[in-house]
């Protein structure tokens, strides 16, 4: 048992967080909030010099094949550095799904566009209010036809293609759901950009009225093809997490050095001290079930959809929790548009929903336990 | 990243499961399982017996503190051969309830600072359970301030003469041996006059008292010692020094290390899924399955966090102040899972004979005894501290007796 990233990956991981230092700072997360640009496209693309998106695709379709433990490090500095970029539906979502079902020629495709930064993929799952599940899916697919419309699809907007779910029957059965490919400048496909909590991350509502699509995988098998790619996507998102709640307890850390009051500063106060170590004790339980999901990940271990949810759950938890405390110790300052602080409690909020929330999850590990119990 | 055994650690697994099969007090399996956190008790058998019987045949075979040094009674483990141990042990490690602070914490502070001839003459025994041993530290006035401490040391030739009263020492009423830390000098700040011994705890002049606990038990106790002496030679480390070896003993304590942390959570998630509520069962109940996920990942990052400690023990890391974390989680964790049990049950979550209570009453147990893990060796809030201070680098408490001679303390208030 080695439970740890390797030397190899924590150079990876220090060379990330430096790019990222240099290409990403606050104000470049501003930029996009500002609506300057709708993504930092010239981040993008240095994510692809580095090799940063390619790093779990194999070499056969583009990428280094290093991983997806490598693949974890830099989502961490993803999450910390806030990258206002489509990383998440491209690489843990579009390609995840493309590697899981896409057939040769939709790999061949597709994944070397993604590993050099030229197409940016999303998955298009949610229809308004509501969590995944099959039943709340109503777009319609028929003679490989699509009709209906997605909202919120992540970087919807900016996406070159989408995985898309859609119905093909009404029989009540899982089977019901198959997934096709779109290229999204596909005659029919209309995208508009919608406000978010989080204008950091595009949102879209993408209308498909009449669009020729090309399924993805097996027909019958969409619906657990989506859940394995939503499994691994959580353990990459529970890394974001992690980076942000590690970021944001930073943040809040250096305040409470800096800042006097009372002639004292403020982290010597005990309501303070506690506060930021409940914050490190909740990004640490959450560093720790990410690992086992890191572990379950890279292996394709029988754990993983277990593992997935409680790195989920974990890292939700400490994100939320660690970005709003950060505020808290901040003060009134913390309320400010020009300190950082919204900006994690802002991502925190929107990333804790994005891949089905809190209490989906929570169904979700609590099934699999049951599940694997009865066994 | 690799969760799965070596091949050395798999051959390591298969040796510890058959000796276990082979060896251990399997009629008491049933038991064991069913106990819980206050109450480990056999109906039919003294279990302080039936604990030093285990304990021995595992000295016998060389399954005692694995991790120790041979020559002190182990086996010269690695720290994930240790967890391998604890993982295969499973119940039969809740007999070594009894040794865990002569073990735990007494152990490494003699190998730290006693003599060589003492360490060979008194740490096997120790590892074999054979002799109990206690920790002498917390005092009436004492409590979180670890170091205002009033027992008086005083020399007499070559012996030394101790006088006062301990308090909150787990298992002195059987105890043989004790670690004990003293005032030797009253006149300088109250963490230099400090020194650290070791001592029989049969020795004239020690009273022991059981203290009846809130929840009826009674595994603490008061220690009163009048002019007990003790010979220089079992001394720990240098006169007003006991601070510093008492700091050995206590980052023992606060590793928590294993997969053995008791969060409640396991005993928990069983009771659900056999329980039956008046829509269906509980398991099925969206609110309940919310609960049991939040405690199902806290109960998880703790495992896993104990699993990323001994990876970096592994290394050569020494035990930090961020393993603080295991007990603060599992301290506040347990009190919650045996309130909520409770409330799961209803009414007749107010009864706790074995023979009305659900699941033999085990989460009313860990309801009551709760309370103590949240203080004992450390205090939640002093736990907070410590992660603020030596993990986040925050300013320490100001403490304005720091540089004050002990003896112009004030010791009252108004």
């Amino acid at each position: 048992m080695n439970f740890d990233f390797s030397d190899d990956q924590k150079q990876l991981r220090d060379e990330a967080r430096r790019f990222l230092t240099e290409k990403c700072p606050p104000k470049a997360v501003r930029a996009v909030i500002d609506g300057q640009a709708p993504y930092d496209r010239e981040l993008w693309k240095g994510l692809a010099d580095m090799g940063f998106l390619g790093v779990a695709i194999p070499e056969a379709y583009g990428g280094s094949g290093a991983g997806h433990l490598e693949l974890c490090v830099i989502a961490e500095e993803m999450g910390r550095a806030l990258a206002p970029v489509p990383f998440s539906s491209t690489v843990y979502l579009a390609a995840e799904a493309l590697l899981l079902a896409g057939s040769d020629a939709q790999k061949q495709k597709w994944l070397p566009a993604i590993a050099q930064g030229h197409a940016v993929g999303t998955l298009a799952l949610f229809e308004g209010t509501g969590n995944p599940s099959p039943k709340a899916i109503k777009l319609t697919a028929s003679n490989g036809v699509l009709n209906g419309t997605k909202k919120p699809v992540a970087d919807g907007a900016i996406a070159d293609f989408a995985i898309v779910a859609a119905r093909t029957a009404s029989t009540g059965r899982d089977s019901d759901i198959a997934l096709f490919l779109v290229d999204l400048t596909s005659e029919g496909v209309e995208a508009k950009a919608l406000t978010s909590i989080d204008p950091s991350r595009n949102q879209a509502e993408i209308t498909f009225t009449n669009v020729k699509a090309e399924p993805l995988g097996n027909a019958a098998e969409g619906w657990s093809i989506l859940s394995q790619v939503l499994d691994r996507a959580a353990v990459l998102v529970g890394f974001e997490q992690v980076g942000g709640s590690d970021r944001a307890l930073e943040m809040g850390r250096d305040y409470a050095l800096d800042r006097i009051a009372f002639g004292r500063q403020i982290g010597s106060f005990q309501a303070v001290k506690h506060m930021l170590a409940d914050m490190y004790v909740s990004a640490t339980l959450a560093r720790s079930n990410c690992y086992y999901g890191a572990w379950a990940l890279s292996t394709n271990a029988a754990e993983l959809p277990e593992a997935a949810a409680a790195a989920r759950i974990s890292a939700t938890q400490a994100f939320q929790h660690c970005s709003k405390n950060n505020i808290q110790v901040h003060g009134g300052m913390g309320f400010t548009w020009e300190f950082d602080c919204h900006l994690y409690y802002r991502r925190s909020n929107a990333i804790a929903v994005g891949l089905g929330s809190l209490s989906y999850w929570e169904d979700q590990l609590i099934e699999r336990m049951r599940q694997k119990n009865a066994a | 990243m690799n969760f799965d055994d070596t091949p050395q650690e798999a051959e390591f697994r298969a040796k510890a499961r058959e000796w276990i099969a082979a060896n251990a007090p399997h009629e008491y399996a049933d038991e064991l399982k069913k106990a819980s956190l206050g109450r480990v008790q056999l109906k039919h058998a003294n279990i302080l017996e039936v604990a030093k019987v285990w304990q021995k045949k595992k000295a016998d075979a060389g399954w005692a503190v694995p991790h120790w040094p041979k020559d002190y009674g182990g086996r010269g483990a690695s720290p994930i051969e240790r967890v391998i141990w604890q993982q295969e042990e499973g119940v039969f490690g809740k007999l070594g309830a009894l040794f865990i602070i002569g073990q735990g914490m007494c152990g490494p502070t003699m190998m730290a600072y006693a003599s060589e001839e003492h360490k060979r003459h008194y740490l096997p025994p120790l590892a074999s359970g054979e002799k109990v041993w206690c920790q002498l530290f917390s005092e009436p006035a004492g409590g979180s301030d670890v170091a205002g401490l009033r027992t008086r040391a005083e020399k007499d030739g070559d012996d030394w003469v101790i006088n006062g009263q301990k308090i909150w020492t787990s298992g002195a009423h059987y105890s043989d041996y004790g670690i004990l830390i003293t005032r030797t000098d009253p006149t300088v700040p109250k963490h230099k006059g400090l020194t650290m011994f070791f001592l029989d705890m049969k020795s004239p002049g020690v009273e022991i008292k059981p203290i009846k606990q809130a929840n009826g038990q009674s595994e603490f106790n008061e220690v009163y010692f009048t002019d007990v002496r003790i010979p220089d030679h079992q001394r720990l480390g240098a006169v007003g020094d006991g601070w510093n070896v008492s700091l050995t003993t206590l980052m023992n304590e606060r590793m928590a290390i294993g997969a053995g942390v008791a969060t409640g959570f396991p005993e928990l998630f069983d009771f659900v899924s056999n329980l039956t509520l008046e829509d269906g069962p509980a398991i099925d109940n969206p609110a309940v399955r919310s609960r049991l996920a939040t405690y199902a990942v806290r109960a998880s990052g703790l495992r896993y966090t104990s699993f990323r400690s001994i990876s970096a023990l592994s290394r050569g890391e020494r035990p930090g102040p961020e393993n603080s974390i295991g007990k603060l989680v599992a301290g506040a964790m347990t009190q919650e899972v045996a309130t909520y049990a409770l409330d799961l049950q209803g009414a007749a979550g107010v009864l706790n004979s074995p023979e009305d209570a659900e699941v033999a009453g085990k989460f009313q147990a860990m309801l009551l005894r709760s309370p103590a893990t949240r203080v004992e060796g450390g205090t939640d809030e002093i736990l907070r501290n410590i992660i603020a201070e030596r993990v986040l680098g925050l300013p320490g408490d100001i403490r304005v007796d720091k540089d004050v001679p002990f003896n112009k303390i004030p010791t009252r208030g108004r």
